[in-house]
């Protein structure tokens, strides 16, 4: 009998401490995020797919087209495309193309890379149906509204045109100096008909 | 033609009050679920998910009325109108203000409980007349759980009329006036258990509306939904709204029994904002304990009504012919 009127005030009191709980639950902040509408906030160490870091001073990306990247890949999943343009330092990247499809975000192209140039993205939300759409090129994401030209440093393109200039001159006169070896070569064995002639003249 | 005119406005303020409480407390539960849980509940639909009812009942009213091959078709029919109607019927007797009873019964709480126990057997109806063995259990559960709380909550309904010595709805409002002590649930003067009394009347309203913690009509867990497993389009929408109503009502007679109905707490202004702030204030409790407690298993139950609440109302029912008799 004791056991009843226990019973009731332990069960009593149980109920009213759900109904607390409830309560202060209902009065605090819901916090669901409405997602079409919001997304997530993600922490800074989350592996999305990697980008290139735009430079906060040039505006560009800090690829040096050395392809450590692409030759630390084990999935053979990067493409680095670059070509050299005159008045221009080093090589210009001209495509970046990751195979998101076969990446395992192991993150060897970013312990690999020397400059620093690419970095995991918080990229979360993707989707599709095509895997086309999954074929990256990075070059294209960083800069949305169309890649810039890199910028000619005059200087630089004048020593370039000179040194070119100079490479030809080198070379035309090498050509002509060889040139001049072989007829010497040649004369006799064509038995100075020509720079007879030449003479006469 | 005075009668007429009583009855028609009757007739119209019912089915618009009736109509906005049965949409917006769907609303309002999901809400409170919502809020209770912290997610936002609907939202989308017009400006804090206001419209969400309309929408639903769009929804509900568009969808084809499929009979499964198998239920006996014209109870299975019947049973969602037969839950309504009592439902309906039973705010003729509510006295929302002194001169806000649509009819003075001088028998109007006999009445409630009559037809009250209608809307029990029309589950049991629903729950048979579907054909599948979900819906029976069901059924059956629901009539052996009304049963059992029918008698707690119609012993404390008679320790009121004992005190008031009416079963006139509005009279026993009336006698509850000036102060917050003389509602019946802080009248110890007529019996020292009168808030333990409120406190059973109050368990076995949620009992009877079949909430949870009581729902073992519906129990989704286990019985998919009950007896209205294989309702859809109008007909789930009237079980839903029957279940509102009854909610209402439980609500409303429960706070004109125990909380002074349209009478003022503090002595001044009494009227039907009284009634409807104590109503509603009811109705969020029930929301809040929905939301709160687990079901109940059937055992634990019929244990409580059994072992514990009509054990106290007898025991109240006793107390207070004793006091009235000696004080």
């Amino acid at each position: 009998m004791s056991g009843y009127f226990k019973d009731i005030i332990t069960g009593l009191k149980s109920l009213a401490v759900g109904l607390q709980i409830t309560n202060k639950e209902f009065l605090t902040k819901p916090i669901t995020l409405l997602y079409p509408h919001e997304s997530v906030k993600m922490y800074p160490r989350y592996r999305g797919h990697i980008e290139l870091i735009k430079d906060p001073e040039t505006g560009m990306n800090r690829c040096i087209c050395c392809g450590m990247c692409e030759k630390g890949c084990p999935s053979g999943s990067i493409t680095v495309k670059s070509e050299k343009r005159p008045g221009v330092k080093g090589k210009v990247l001209t495509a970046y193309i990751l195979n998101f499809t076969t990446c395992s975000l192991c993150g060897q192209c970013v312990e690999n890379c020397k400059p620093e140039a690419i970095r995991f993205s918080n990229e979360y939300n993707l989707a599709s149906t095509r895997r086309e759409d999954y074929i990256f090129n990075l070059l294209e994401k960083l800069h949305p509204e169309g890649i810039p030209e890199p910028e000619v440093d005059p200087e630089l393109l004048k020593k370039e045109l000179e040194k070119e200039e100079a490479a030809k001159k080198a070379a035309a006169a090498k050509k002509e100096a060889a040139a001049k070896q072989e007829a010497v070569k040649k004369e006799p064995a064509k038995e100075g008909g020509e720079s007879k002639a030449e003479e006469k003249s | 033609m005075n009668e007429l005119i009583r009855l028609l406005s009757y007739m119209i303020c019912l089915a618009a009050f009736l109509g906005l409480n049965l949409a917006y407390l769907g609303w309002v539960e999901r809400k409170g679920a919502g809020h209770i849980q912290r997610r936002t509940g609907p939202k989308d639909v017009g400006p804090y998910g206001l419209l969400q009812p309309l929408a639903d009942g769009l929804k509900l009213m568009s969808k084809q009325l499929i009979v499964p091959a198998n239920a006996d078709r014209p109870l299975y029919m019947c049973a969602p109108i037969l839950t309504m109607v009592p439902a309906v019927l039973l705010f003729v007797a509510i006295p929302f203000g002194e001169h806000l009873v649509p009819r003075e019964f001088s028998f109007g709480l006999l009445m409630m409980f009559a037809f009250a126990s209608v809307g029990g057997m029309s589950i049991l109806i629903g729950g048979w007349g579907s054909g599948n063995k979900y819906s029976l259990i069901a059924g059956a559960r629901a009539v052996s759980q009304n049963v059992a709380y029918e008698i707690p909550m119609l012993i404390t309904a008679i320790t009121i009329v004992m005190i008031t010595g009416s079963m006139d709805l509005n009279e026993i409002v009336r006698q509850q006036g000036g102060y917050i002590w003389n509602w019946n649930v802080f009248r110890l003067d007529k019996s020292i258990l009168m808030p333990v009394s409120f406190l059973v009347f109050f368990i076995c309203s949620l009992a009877e509306t079949n909430r949870t913690p009581f729902d073992m009509g519906e129990c989704e867990g286990e019985l998919v939904a009950g007896y209205h497993t294989e309702y859809g389009g109008m007909g789930f929408g009237l079980f839903m709204m029957a279940e509102y109503a009854n909610l209402v009502i439980g609500c409303s007679l429960t706070t004109v029994l125990f909380l002074g109905g349209w009478q003022s707490p503090i002595g001044i202004f009494p009227g039907p904002h009284w009634f409807l702030l104590k109503m509603y204030f009811l109705i969020w409790s029930f929301v809040w304990i929905r939301w709160t407690y687990p079901r109940t298993t059937f055992w634990g139950l019929l244990n409580l009504s059994w072992k514990y609440l009509i054990p106290f109302s007898l025991v109240n029912l006793l107390l207070t012919a004793l006091f009235i008799k000696v004080f």
